[in-house]
């Protein structure tokens, strides 16, 4: 068996040793360099532009929105936001002009002698001033998109409460900060434009092109390059910089490279959306949640992007993994002169996950409960609903990941240990518990809709070769499809190829985001594969008669005796009725259902639940908090790859950390101005604690061999484990991340 | 709005001029292998051309293309600047002493031990083994970590020019910020510092962004001599508070000679954060940068009791 081993990585090597080439390593003859020209102002309308008429413009390519073939949008839910500003400008950084010319450098040049003038209007920059109204951006009321989810009655359920607790918290903008830049090469053709680079998700590139240039889905070709990284920040910005190399291309009949520089790419690429939650919880006496009333704003930035799924997803798992019988979820999305805010790991859930434990400690706290008691009594289990009305039927990890982290004695020794905080020498001490969930796949209706594709072929060799439009962006996707394929054809490891994701050789199997590519498109590739072994049992049958025959450990047996190889029927079939190759086709579980109208019913086929124990000092000197441990236990159904699903964990687990006490970004009139490494501060490896992750493996019957998401569930449970160590350590609730020393001085100074 | 209508990608199939394809043909870059050669180059450009070392700090700037300096002169292979050596009461080091060889020397660790300790919290290994301290003087950031402690200690800077060499108290050496008193002509030869007395001790104290890799938010050093808890002398300097590296000479002047005790210490550190000037900015706030500098000096003197 593949599955369960920690098989290498299929592209380790090449990564390990150099090999890889990411898209700034390659250059193609008569290739140009592009460079975006992005608007300095957050509001406004551009009322001239200036070409320095003592440089020579003869060298130099330039490209504005007069210059698009097709449609001046880029498409993804709604195609409000242009491909470059006409007039209008909406945020800083927004792309105006283009220009290609045949070094970066020229290309730098040449940019300088280029002026926009502008005229101002004031922005609207804050959740705040986006509902006060002021100032219409968007719509009639600055809101993007806004959800209720209802559930009883709230009102009847406060009546019955015997405490009734509210609370605010907010939570910041963050980078994803994958370690290669985002960049892509566009090639044009006669009628046809071929894009590659680094990228989550082709056939969003795909589509955004062929509105752009009013091409078909045969003219456009998109292929992922070796990245380095996404997060989510490389699922739909890719689509603008796709375009934007397209056009430059276009115009100059030659190839172009666009890869932004770390300054350009902080500075103008989607971040996790900032928000505001405030929660009003009802309690009985013993800790029973009778009445729960959330209410969510997120910042969407200047266009509406991905906000409104983020939004669903945020809204949806708001009340947390907890039973309450009377819910009201209202969630909104407005828009500000920002940069559009997008996709980030956990995508509207982290910042729900931090309101939601840090309310259930205020509400522990206001009845005098322990951290553990408080969620052990409202807990869902199996069999319970959600807010959403949804049972939980199956793979239900809730108890056994809390379990596993909290060992009740050593949790209730450690807590309470604070020592004396006005001994400056002294260390305070804290540990906080936190419990959380994530649906995995697509919100709602969204997996039934999008029918995610794969297939597998065999290739001359006699190998199976994966036919998927999933991305392998670090996480191991192409080492975990092998694993899946070859136990479900029996064969090795070795003998799985991965199709390199090129829209003109793979099916679309959806964007690789939303805990998916291992829970749904494996189980899809995994179909795939079961056809070809069925179709290879047929040939094989019919070539021997009516036999009993078996396919065992890479061999094929008939009536009990051994035949050949896999590779060697394989090659024979190839031969004899020529190509083989199966696709598959994803469809829900039998009893999945969701209503978009009354937003009730399954968000999820299935929600993957973790729990974690932070434990930090915080030095009185300073105010600097310093995780030193974080123990977790995440149930994931099934560890395709163990070692690549513990790494997923840690790897998210740190990012929540620097989520909650250190990634913060500074504003300046809407403009981002830490846009560098020295100060968008990230953990390093010393601001890293030891980190122990226990994988508890609850199967989900329609997965994989049983596997659940595990690519975002990390990222949601961090930052409340750490602010509630905070406040056990100095006694003060802090409800703002990043819990910044001088945020933390400010509440307990 | 208007295009050149000279646009249009027919004429880039022209062989390109490659004059401008690189960064590196747009500017020189001299490698003198003498003092003397180097002191030529200096008054031939004057402040038409920037000295480069170790480069962490002019590197990032280029990257960031906010340098935009035609002439270098590369000083790396000047090996009369190199070099840590015992003159007696003081120990010079040469201005490209790497944060390296800083951090390894035993002269260091014995004589200047806070100057070890501030040079192992700059940077990455990388940045330690290829930033001079000679560079960290001149680039004359407020945020310079071994700063501090040159200031505490009142080293000397020496400078030289064709006009021969100088020495300048390094607390007289910043007027400004990011300015110096050093003519566009010279070079930072070395500084010296004075070697610890018995019974003195040196601290160094920084506060960063985060555990490595960290510019300072407040940086601090104290050098002080101290009898059964009663202070003899003492100078405190402190980083990323001021336009420049300062000295507290209020704060010092408050604990010479006092015995310390919790509430002189309190009264003191008080005292310090009202002296300090820092503002509020990308990296922190006035209001923390107050606190955390009586927070670490009240820290330091409780570690002198």
């Amino acid at each position: 068996m593949a599955v369960g081993q920690n098989v290498l990585r299929k592209e380790g090597y090449e990564k390990l040793t150099g090999a890889a080439r990411y898209i700034d390593d390659i250059t193609l003859d008569g290739m140009l360099h592009g460079k975006t020209i992005r608007s300095s102002i957050p509001c406004g309308r551009i009322k001239s532009i200036t070409f320095d008429p003592d440089y020579d413009w003869s060298r130099i390519v330039v490209a504005d929105y007069r210059d698009i073939p097709g449609n001046n949008y880029v498409a993804l839910i709604e195609n409000d936001q242009p491909l470059l500003a006409e007039t209008e400008i909406r945020h800083c950084e927004e792309p105006i002009l283009l220009i290609a010319a045949e070094s970066k450098h020229e290309a730098e040049v040449a940019a300088r002698h280029i002026r926009i003038e502008y005229e101002e209007s004031p922005p609207v920059l804050t959740i705040e001033e986006a509902l006060e109204g002021d100032r219409i951006i968007y719509g009639s009321d600055n809101i993007f998109k806004s959800f209720l989810i209802a559930r009883g009655d709230v009102d009847e359920g406060f009546k019955q409460a015997h405490t009734i607790v509210e609370g605010e918290y907010r939570v910041p903008h963050q980078e994803q900060l994958y370690i290669e830049p985002q960049g892509m090469i566009a090639i044009p053709g006669d009628n046809a434009m071929t894009v590659m680079g680094s990228m989550q998700c082709p056939y969003y590139i795909h589509k955004a092109l062929k509105h752009v240039f009013n091409l078909s889905d045969e003219q456009v070709i998109v292929i992922q390059t070796t990245t380095g990284g996404g997060f989510g920040g490389k699922e739909e910005y890719p689509s603008v910089i796709a375009a934007h190399a397209a056009l430059l291309a276009h115009k100059a009949g030659r190839p172009v490279k666009l890869v932004y520089d770390r300054a350009e790419d902080i500075a103008a690429t989607p971040k996790r959306h900032p928000g505001i939650i405030r929660h009003r919880t009802g309690v009985t006496k013993e800790g029973q949640l009778v009445a729960s009333e959330i209410d969510i704003l997120f910042d969407g930035g200047a266009y509406v992007t991905l906000s409104p799924v983020v939004l669903s997803r945020g809204a949806i798992h708001a009340l947390g993994p907890y039973r309450c019988d009377n819910v009201r979820i209202t969630a909104r999305a407005v828009a500000t002169n920002t940069p559009p805010n997008g996709a980030f790991r956990g995508f509207g859930a982290p910042q729900v996950t931090f309101a939601y434990e840090m309310q259930m400690e205020k509400v522990a706290a206001k009845l005098i409960l322990d951290s553990v008691t408080i969620r052990q009594i409202n807990m869902l289990r199996e069999g319970d609903i959600t807010a959403t009305g949804q049972r939980l039927n199956w793979s239900v990890g809730s108890e056994d990941v809390f379990n596993a982290v909290v060992d009740r004695k050593k949790f209730f020794e450690k807590r309470g240990n604070a020592a004396d905080k006005s001994d400056l020498r002294g260390k305070l001490y804290g540990i906080g518990l936190s419990f959380f969930f994530h649906g995995a796949g697509f919100t709602g209706s969204g997996e039934a809709k999008m029918k995610a594709q794969a297939g597998i072929g065999i290739t001359p060799e006699g190998r199976a070769r994966v036919l998927s439009g999933s991305t392998e962006i670090g996480q191991g996707t192409r080492t975990i499809f092998s694993q899946i394929v070859a136990d479900e054809l029996g064969i090795g490891c070795d003998d799985v190829e991965v199709e390199e994701p090129d829209t003109s050789r793979v099916p679309d199997s959806g964007p690789t985001v939303a805990s998916r590519t291992c829970m749904v498109v494996g189980r899809v590739v995994q179909l795939a594969a079961y056809e070809v072994k069925q179709k290879l049992l047929r040939f094989v049958a019919e070539r021997y008669g009516d036999a009993d025959v078996k396919l065992i450990e890479g061999r094929f047996d008939a009536n009990g005796k051994e035949l050949a190889s896999f590779s060697e029927i394989a090659r024979a079939y190839l031969d004899l009725r020529g190509e083989l190759k199966a696709y598959a086709s994803y469809a829900n579980p039998p009893g999945i259902e969701w209503d978009d109208e009354t937003y009730t019913g399954d968000a999820y086929p299935v929600f993957s639940w973790g729990a974690m124990v932070a434990e930090v000092e915080v030095d009185p000197v300073t105010w600097a908090v310093t995780v030193t441990k974080i123990t977790t236990a995440q149930d994931i159904g099934r560890a395709i790859n163990p070692v690549l699903a513990a790494g997923q964990i840690e790897g998210g687990t740190l990012q929540a950390v620097g989520y909650g006490v250190l990634e913060e970004l500074v504003w300046n009139r809407g403009r981002i101005i830490n846009n560098q490494l020295t100060n968008y501060i990230i953990p390093t490896s010393l601001d890293a604690p030891e980190i122990e992750t226990i994988i508890i493996e609850k199967e989900y019957p329609h997965g994989p061999f049983g596997a659940k998401g595990v690519g975002e569930l990390p990222m949601d449970g961090a930052a409340p484990a750490i602010a509630l160590a905070v406040y056990d350590a100095v006694g003060h609730f802090v409800t703002e991340i990043p819990i910044t020393p001088e945020r933390l001085m400010v509440v307990a100074g | 709005m208007s295009f050149s209508p000279s646009l249009g990608f027919a004429k880039l199939f022209l062989p390109s001029p490659s004059l401008l394809n690189f960064m590196a043909l747009d500017s020189t870059a001299f490698s003198p292998t003498s003092l003397d050669e180097a002191y030529e180059l200096l008054t031939r450009f004057v402040s038409q051309a920037k000295i480069i070392a170790g480069g962490t700090d002019l590197m990032v700037l280029m990257n960031a293309r906010q340098l935009n300096a035609e002439r270098f002169i590369d000083i790396w292979a000047l090996n009369e600047l190199r070099g840590i050596s015992d003159e007696g009461e003081t120990i010079r080091i040469g201005a490209l002493t790497t944060y390296t060889q800083l951090i390894k020397s035993p002269l260091i660790q014995l004589h200047a031990p806070a100057l070890a300790e501030a040079s192992r919290t700059i940077g990455a290994i990388q940045i330690q083994n290829r930033g001079t301290i000679g560079g960290n003087i001149v680039n004359a950031s407020p945020a310079g970590d071994s700063l501090p402690v040159l200031a505490a200690f009142d080293a000397e800077v020496e400078v030289g020019s064709v006009r021969g060499v100088r020495r300048i108290g390094f607390n007289e050496f910043y007027t400004g910020y990011r300015k110096t008193v050093m003519a566009a002509d010279e070079i930072v030869l070395a500084v010296r510092a004075p070697k610890l007395k018995p019974g003195e001790r040196s601290f160094f104290y920084k506060v960063g962004t985060r555990r490595a890799q960290a510019i300072s938010k407040i940086v601090m050093a104290v050098k002080a001599k101290t009898t059964d808890g009663m202070i003899n002398s003492i100078n405190i300097s402190l980083g990323s508070v001021a336009p420049t590296v300062i000295r507290a000479p209020q704060t010092e002047s408050l604990l010479a000679n006092a015995t310390l005790n919790d509430e002189v210490i309190w009264q003191a550190a008080t005292h310090l954060s009202k002296e300090v000037s820092p503002i509020t900015d990308m990296r922190s706030t006035e209001h923390y940068r107050r606190k955390v500098a009586r927070n670490a000096l009240a820290k330091i003197l409780s570690q002198m009791v």
